[in-house]
C-alpha cells in the first residue's frame, strides 16, 4: 500500500453523528468543550437527550440568536447558551452531586491521551511553567456512568493519542469506556483496545499504525 | 429588627482585614460580584487568600484585585482564562500561590465547610497528580481521597434579588458557587440588583435562606466583565 495516498476518515461532524447514534433515548449527558459540543447537532430522530453543563444547568439548549446573548446564561466553556423548556438551574454542589453521585448517564470528553486500560489524560501536558487548570474533568470521569472520548486519532503533529500508558498527567485511571476517532470506534476491554468499527475506506492496518498499542480488529472480537 | 442592608459596596467591605480569606462567587463572568471586588480594591486590604473557580479576565473585577497585588494565594479549579495574563504573571513570579482543586471537589469542600462537615471521601482525582500527599481509603473495593471542608472569613457573591433578611434568589447560571459560599463564610456579603422589604420574595423560591447572609448591598445595574473589557476598562 502506498504511503503517499492520504487516508481520509470521518470528519468532525461525522464523528459526532456516529457517536450520537449510540446514545439511548432519554439520556442525561454532559458534553465537553470542543468536538463533543457537536454531538448536540446530531440527535437521531425520535430521541430526546438532556444536556447538563456543570456550571449549573440541566436542559441546555443551542446558542442564542445574535443579540439575544445573556452574560449570565453560559455553559462550562463560558459560551452563551439557552435553556430548553423543562430546564433547571442549580448551584455547583448540586451540579457535581449529579456528576459524582452517578446520576448522569454519559460524559463525552476530548483527550490528549488514552491508555489501553482506559486511563485518560486531558488536562495538562505537565510542561514546566504551564499554568495548571483542571476544571471539572476529574469529577466527570470519576462519577458519570459511562465515559466516551471523542477525539482525533492522532495529535496535530501526527502523534498517536491511543497509547499503552499515558505520559501526560492523568485525569482519571481506568475511566474510559469507548473512544470515537476520525478513524475508528474503539472499546476499552480487559484485553486493551478493541476496534468495533473502522471508518469507511480506512484500512485497519492504517488505524493500527496510528495507534501506539495493540489494537484488536473488529472481526476478532474477544467473544469469538 | 433585622435589616442586613448596607448603604453601599464600600461600607459592606470596609472591615475586611489584611490576610483575610475570601470566597468569591462566579463561574467565568456569570455571577462575578464586580462592584464588591472593585470596592475591595479601593479599600486596600492585601495578603488575601481568594477561593474562587476562576481568576477573572481582563483587568477588571477579580483579575484587577490580583493585578493590584493584593492576593498572595488562590484556591481555584481553573485559573487560566483566554483573555487574562494577570494570574499567569503573578504565578510565574511566585507572588501568588495556587492550590489547584478539581471543580466538584472545590464545590463540595465549600459545601462541607458550610455544613459543619470537617472532611469527606471522594473518588475524584484518584490516581492523578492531585491525589499526591492525600490520605486515601478503600470502600467497597474502590479508592477514595480524603478532602477537607473549606471555610473563609468572608464571601463576596452576586444575586438577582434579596430582601433585608438576607434571603436571595439568583439569575440563571450566575448562581454557581454563591449558595455554598454563603454557607461557608463567617461574614457573607451579597450584591443584588434589587433589595426589598421582607415578604416580597416568595418563600417557596428562596434559594439562599437569610441565615447564611450577613450583609446585602443593592447594585441596580451591575457590570459584566465582558462589557467592561469591551469598553477598554482597566480597574481602577
Amino acid at each position: 500500500m502506498s504511503t503517499s495516498v492520504p487516508v481520509q476518515g470521518w470528519g468532525r461532524e461525522a464523528m459526532a453523528r456516529r457517536l450520537a447514534q449510540d446514545i439511548p433515548d432519554g439520556s442525561y449527558i454532559n458534553l465537553g468543550i470542543g468536538i463533543p459540543e457537536l454531538v448536540a447537532r446530531f440527535v437521531p430522530d425520535g430521541r430526546t437527550f438532556i444536556y447538563h453543563t456543570e456550571n449549573g444547568l440541566l436542559g441546555m439548549g443551542p446558542s442564542p440568536a445574535e443579540g439575544q446573548e445573556d452574560p449570565e446564561l453560559i455553559n462550562a466553556g463560558k459560551r452563551h447558551v439557552t435553556a430548553n423548556p423543562g430546564a433547571a438551574y442549580f448551584h455547583h454542589a448540586d451540579s457535581f452531586a449529579m456528576i459524582r453521585g452517578g446520576h448522569l448517564d454519559l460524559s463525552i470528553l476530548g483527550a490528549m491521551q488514552i491508555s489501553q486500560s482506559g486511563d485518560l489524560a486531558n488536562w495538562s501536558t505537565g510542561q514546566p511553567g504551564a499554568i495548571p487548570a483542571v476544571g471539572g474533568a476529574m469529577d466527570l470521569v470519576a462519577g458519570v456512568k459511562k465515559v466516551f472520548v471523542l477525539t482525533q486519532h492522532t495529535t496535530k503533529t501526527g502523534e498517536p493519542k491511543l497509547v499503552e500508558s499515558c505520559t501526560y498527567p492523568l485525569t482519571g485511571q481506568g475511566v474510559v469506556d469507548r473512544i470515537y476517532t476520525d478513524l475508528a470506534v474503539i472499546d476499552i476491554t480487559p484485553a486493551g483496545f478493541q476496534a468495533i468499527e473502522i471508518a469507511p475506506d480506512v484500512p485497519f492496518e492504517h488505524v493500527q499504525a496510528m495507534t501506539n498499542a495493540k489494537l484488536t480488529p473488529p472481526s476478532a472480537s474477544l467473544s469469538e | 429588627m433585622i435589616n442586613k442592608r448596607m448603604p453601599n459596596a464600600a461600607e459592606a467591605v470596609a472591615d475586611i482585614p489584611d490576610g483575610a480569606s475570601i470566597m468569591v462567587g462566579g463561574f467565568g463572568e456569570a455571577g462575578s460580584p464586580i462592584e464588591l471586588l472593585h470596592a475591595l480594591i479601593d479599600q486596600g486590604a492585601e495578603d488575601l487568600t481568594i477561593i474562587s473557580n476562576n481568576c477573572g479576565s481582563g483587568e477588571v473585577g477579580l483579575a484587577a484585585l490580583l493585578k493590584a497585588r493584593r492576593v498572595t494565594k488562590v484556591i481555584c479549579s481553573f485559573p487560566k482564562t483566554a483573555n487574562s495574563t494577570v494570574f499567569p504573571e503573578l504565578y510565574r513570579e511566585g507572588f501568588t500561590q495556587l492550590e489547584l482543586v478539581p471543580q466538584g471537589t472545590l464545590a463540595e469542600r465549600i459545601r462541607a465547610g458550610g455544613a459543619g462537615v470537617k472532611a469527606f471521601y471522594t473518588p475524584t482525582a484518584v490516581g492523578t497528580p492531585l491525589a499526591e500527599d492525600k490520605e486515601s481509603r478503600d470502600f467497597d473495593g474502590r479508592t477514595y481521597l480524603l478532602e477537607h471542608g473549606l471555610t473563609a472569613d468572608f464571601a463576596l457573591i452576586k444575586g438577582l434579588h434579596a430582601d433585608e433578611h438576607g434571603n436571595v434568589i439568583y439569575n440563571k447560571t450566575a448562581r454557581n458557587f454563591a449558595p455554598v459560599m454563603a454557607m461557608a463564610a463567617h461574614t457573607s456579603i451579597v450584591q443584588t440588583a434589587k433589595v426589598s422589604a421582607p415578604g416580597e420574595l416568595d418563600p417557596e423560591v428562596v434559594v439562599t435562606p437569610g441565615i447564611f447572609i450577613d450583609r446585602v448591598v443593592e447594585v441596580p445595574h451591575p457590570a459584566h466583565e465582558s462589557e467592561l473589557i469591551a469598553a477598554g476598562v482597566s480597574y481602577p
